[in-house]
């Protein structure tokens, strides 16, 4: 299945002007802890669908209370630099919605 | 029981106008304080760093007035954090003035203001620089703060905290109006103040911050209620198609945050690793569990720079063809530019923002189809506005003319939207995320007291 009919909210914002924050948020919490279980969405992942080195995902979690998966990401730019297309980091989160899970 | 009720109609004052049938709902549970946070450091560095504001006089005298006239009518306190967006020291004085105007229009009794800036001199971070003192970058990205950093930036302010809002609640202010604040900490002053612990304190202003973003489904600029007791927060939703969920108030807490767990501010921090949330009625969730940690008073130091000067040129490409070579007409067109500008060992920056291929995403994007269309948005950033404009045509009028293998269009391989150089706003950068240590907030900010 794809992780946008298993997550109720797929979102990217900018998490502070040097970092981009991800959050996959289910409202089934079978789903959550299915792809939890899974482990598919890692670290490792990550930096491989968004080409990004380790050191630059900054934070990653599977948040229980929210039912979420979070991570963060620091940006080659400060927000709204010259160059800089999405200022909010409200744009980065699509790769996310046909994400293959087993499940 | 002992609670403290706060009113928190809008995330960010100013931004887009709040919805009022919620407000008057809200005003209905006879709330201790009406607070709203009017700033932001999401909208780009250019409203600091130019000192203006990115929402429209009308709808920050909108938002006021709601609340000024509630909480006159009401007697109870004001307070409005991070004034005009950016928290500036003209913001300061233009919100001051606004409650002004709207005390004269509504014809209201006389209260007594209090505000504060929290504009810090670059003066003063060279000074302290060159006494030794170490300003730390903000997480990984930032390295210490150096005078070439200070030199690059128009303007700096320091994040508030609790402080000067709990100082002027102590000298009887009825509206508050602070400078650059955490959000945070403009509703958790007004708690602290009445007596309630840190912790809870601190976590309704972490919930109520972002106004209706805490409640579910979506939507912006409802008002929402926070019950600030000795061991918990109830967060209810006052608009009629919300409510607060244990879900919500959690999905918040990892809104524009790296870290879901915990929440700095000046002074300290709350951690909420234990937090458990439970739906109490409807529309309300009850928190428990918060702990709070005191630390050392350090405070964020936000800071804008300008860059140089922008140009923009809208070029459309309609030919299949071309669009499949545009990697090779962008190549093109750069080298052109530095053929011409390189060598007269002008510093410039030039950009080709590709929308229908990858000016979202740009090198990590995956998807590689090629579109029917694209718009290709070129920027250039230059610090004479000629040169900025001339770099932008010659960007624009490189893919026009670029020399592709597979040419057939050829009158012309792309459309220049309006046929001109569009003028943009100068280009800024944040200069500065840092952090400063300073155990006297007084150092960096005062209050003023003004009888309205």
């Amino acid at each position: 299945m794809k992780l946008k009919d298993l997550a109720k909210t797929i979102r990217s914002k900018d998490a502070g002007v040097d970092h981009i924050t991800f959050d996959i948020i289910f409202d089934d919490y079978n789903n959550y802890e299915q792809v939890k279980k899974a482990n598919t969405i890692n670290r490792e992942f990550i930096g491989e669908l968004y080409k990004v080195p380790q050191e630059m995902i900054t934070d990653f979690c599977y948040f229980d209370p929210a039912h979420a998966i979070k991570f963060t990401i620091q940006r080659d730019e400060p927000s709204g630099s010259p160059g800089d297309s999405d200022i909010y980091g409200c744009q980065q989160y699509a790769p996310l919605l046909d994400i293959e899970l087993d499940i | 029981m002992k609670q403290v009720i706060i009113h928190s109609s809008n995330g960010h004052l100013g931004y887009a106008p709040t919805k009022e049938k919620s407000f008057y709902e809200g005003a209905k549970k006879m709330p201790d304080f009406y607070i709203a946070d009017s700033g932001s450091a999401d909208i780009g560095p250019r409203y600091l760093g130019q000192d203006v504001c990115s929402s429209p006089r009308s709808w920050q005298k909108h938002d006021l007035r709601l609340m000024l006239l509630a909480a006159r009518e009401q007697k109870v306190p004001m307070i409005i954090g991070s004034a005009g967006d950016q928290g500036t020291n003209k913001s300061v004085d233009m919100y001051v003035e606004l409650i002004k105007e709207i005390a004269q229009e509504e014809k209201l009794d006389n209260f007594k203001l209090a505000y504060f800036y929290s504009e810090i001199p670059k003066e003063e971070l060279l000074s302290r620089l060159k006494k030794g003192e170490i300003i730390k970058g903000l997480g990984s990205a930032r390295k210490n703060l150096t005078e070439d950093d200070i030199n690059q930036t128009d303007k700096v302010v320091a994040v508030m905290g609790v402080h000067p809002y709990i100082e002027a609640l102590e000298n009887g202010a009825d509206v508050i109006i602070g400078g650059r604040s955490s959000d945070t900490c403009v509703y958790a002053a007004a708690a602290i103040w009445k007596g309630m612990p840190e912790a809870t304190s601190y976590f309704a202003g972490k919930a109520l911050e972002c106004s209706s973003f805490c409640a579910e489904p979506y939507g912006a600029k409802e008002t929402v209620i926070g019950y600030v007791r000795e061991k918990s927060v109830v967060v209810e939703a006052m608009s009629d198609f919300q409510k607060c969920t244990p879900a919500s108030i959690a999905g918040h807490s990892m809104y524009e945050r790296s870290n879901p767990f915990e929440e700095i501010f000046p002074g300290g921090r709350i951690d909420l690793t234990e937090c458990n949330y439970q739906q109490i009625s409807e529309k309300a969730t009850e928190v428990t569990g918060i702990k709070y940690i005191e630390d050392n008073l350090t405070f964020k130091l936000e800071g804008s720079g300008k860059v140089g000067e922008r140009r923009v040129i809208v070029v459309g490409v309609r030919d299949p063809l071309v669009i499949e070579q545009l990697d090779e007409a962008i190549s093109w067109a750069r080298s052109e530019v530095k053929k011409f500008y390189g060598s007269q060992k002008i510093k410039y920056k030039l950009y080709f923002h590709v929308y229908g291929k990858n000016a979202l995403m740009k090198e990590r994007e995956s998807t590689n189809n090629n579109p029917h269309e694209v718009a290709v948005v070129v920027e250039a950033i230059c610090d004479d506005k000629q040169l900025a404009h001339e770099i932008a045509l010659m960007g624009g009028r490189g893919i026009f003319y670029a020399r592709t293998s597979k040419v057939k269009g050829t009158a012309g391989t792309a459309s220049v939207l309006f046929a001109e150089v569009l003028k943009a706003e100068p280009a800024y950068k944040w200069t500065m995320n840092h952090i400063m240590t300073e155990p006297d907030w007084k150092k960096i900010s005062h209050l003023n007291y003004l009888d309205i």
